[in-house]
């Protein structure tokens, strides 16, 4: 109880003092993570548009598939996006292998699903009689469906906070893309591992405690979006 | 040459037939009261003349063009010389003037200041003057059935499609709707006014269309149906043999 305690203090104070490692492997962090969601926020929200908006067979079965691939372990999209990108992968020769980049592309893969899903979820959620109303003002298709993404769009900001929230927070893309080069991939999850396996606890609890601090301030947005 | 004109119009959803056999016509600048009780296709009638549904069969012109069964470009074009306030609006969640303005924003009018004086006239038309920077999810219900008439006549359409109209009002607000309809009507709008409020429908309407269970059962000019002696009264109309069952 001890260990912890001084630990935890130490790791507060490597938090107060701007530590420069502590400082690097947050930036790092927050810009691989919030990268990611926005790239996927632009490729998903559309997407689960064309989903919602559009009639066709197996609409509900690629729902459902979407849904389960909420819980898409990380080390199965890492595996995935590993193959991909390696030297002798289709996309080998980009050279996206242990990048920055590389996580990213990894990490947007990782967070679709949820992002799709939850679009789909949001824009099912407006009423029909908004579309009718737009349509009956002389609104073209596209004007409805940008009208009905912006009724939705507490639900769709907080699709795209919660796939930050996960990409920031995964472990299997990080390391398995990333490879955890100091300066250069190590994020938030993969320097608390690595420093845990070589005993530097105030470390990874300074680490640990910017992690909770940034989920925590993720989940206050997200609440204050949805006015509660 | 009829402003909207109905031919043999139907429309079934499953097995189930909503409207049978509708031939109907509006005239530029008139008033048609379309009278029925609740479920006897009143809204479906209106949302087939607005484009929102296709009909199962018969045709509906507007200004001698065929505008049923075309493509969406087309339907868009007609819909646009119309606007329909329905029985339980809804608002989109932003303030009242972006409410109001919505329609001659999907139009591509985008000067500030135009927008901002129909809008203020709009408002004005309505009783809600000042109400611009309202929340429009904060109304209460009269409030909200006048923001959508508001939203309505913003367009100016050559066509206004109502549906109880006045459902949600108080006897004062119901009287200064009915005042602006009745002016509205004088210019070049048509309206149709879809109510079970024969006593509205009998001070409006120029001509009247009765509904029954999906069936026209008699139209006629105002007097005709609700005979010139009871033009003063609330009860019930005499109307050329028919007797309406509410």
């Amino acid at each position: 109880m001890e260990e912890i305690y001084s630990g935890l203090l130490r790791a507060l104070e490597l938090i107060a003092s701007g530590d420069p490692q502590v400082v690097e492997i947050t930036f790092r962090s927050l810009f691989i993570s919030l990268s990611s969601a926005f790239l996927a926020g632009i490729i998903c929200i559309p997407l689960g548009g064309i989903i919602e908006f559009r009639q066709f067979r197996g609409k509900r079965a690629l729902i459902n598939l979407i849904q389960t691939l909420y819980s898409l372990p990380t080390v199965t999209v890492g595996l995935l996006v590993f193959l991909l990108i390696s030297r002798s992968g289709p996309l080998g020769g980009l050279n996206l292998l242990f990048s920055p980049v590389g996580m990213i592309f990894g990490q947007a893969i990782l967070v679709s699903p949820i992002m799709v899903g939850l679009t789909v979820t949001a824009l099912a959620g407006v009423s029909p009689q908004i579309r009718d109303t737009a349509r009956s003002l002389g609104a073209t298709e596209m004007q409805i469906i940008v009208t009905v993404i912006k009724e939705a769009r507490v639900a769709v900001i907080a699709a795209v906070l919660l796939g930050f929230g996960r990409a920031l927070s995964e472990v299997g893309v990080a390391m398995m893309i990333g490879g955890n080069i100091r300066g250069y991939t190590r994020v938030l999850t993969t320097a608390i591992a690595l420093e845990t396996s070589m005993g530097n606890i105030e470390l990874s609890m300074a680490l640990g405690i910017i992690l909770i601090s940034i989920s925590l301030a993720i989940n206050i947005l997200l609440n204050r979006f949805q006015g509660r | 040459m009829p402003l909207l004109e109905i031919r043999s119009l139907s429309k079934s959803i499953g097995p189930a037939e909503i409207l049978r056999d509708i031939n109907l016509s509006v005239e530029r600048g008139e008033i048609l009261g379309l009278i029925g009780p609740t479920g006897s296709g009143k809204t479906t009638l209106l949302r087939l003349v607005n484009l929102l549904d296709e009909s199962s069969s018969g045709s509906i012109l507007f200004d001698g063009s065929l505008i049923s069964g075309r493509p969406e470009r087309e339907k868009l074009a007609v819909r646009r010389k119309m606007a329909m306030v329905f029985q339980k609006p809804v608002m989109f969640k932003a303030r009242v003037e972006e409410n109001v303005s919505f329609g001659l924003k999907m139009r591509g009018r985008d000067d500030a200041e135009e927008m901002r004086g129909r809008v203020k006239e709009a408002l004005a038309a309505v009783g809600l003057s000042g109400y611009e920077s309202r929340d429009a999810n904060t109304l209460s219900g009269g409030e909200t059935q006048r923001i959508a008439l508001a939203r309505a006549i913003i367009l100016q359409p050559e066509l206004l499609l109502l549906d109880e109209p006045t459902a949600n009002l108080d006897p004062r607000s119901a009287a200064s709707i009915d005042s602006l309809l009745q002016s509205l009507a004088g210019g070049s709008t048509a309206v149709i006014l879809a109510t079970h409020n024969m006593q509205q429908c009998r001070k409006l309407a120029d001509r009247v269309a009765v509904l029954q269970a999906g069936r026209l059962t008699a139209q006629g000019k105002s007097e005709e149906i609700f005979g010139p002696e009871e033009k003063s009264k609330v009860s019930g109309p005499h109307a050329c043999g028919i007797t309406l069952p509410w």
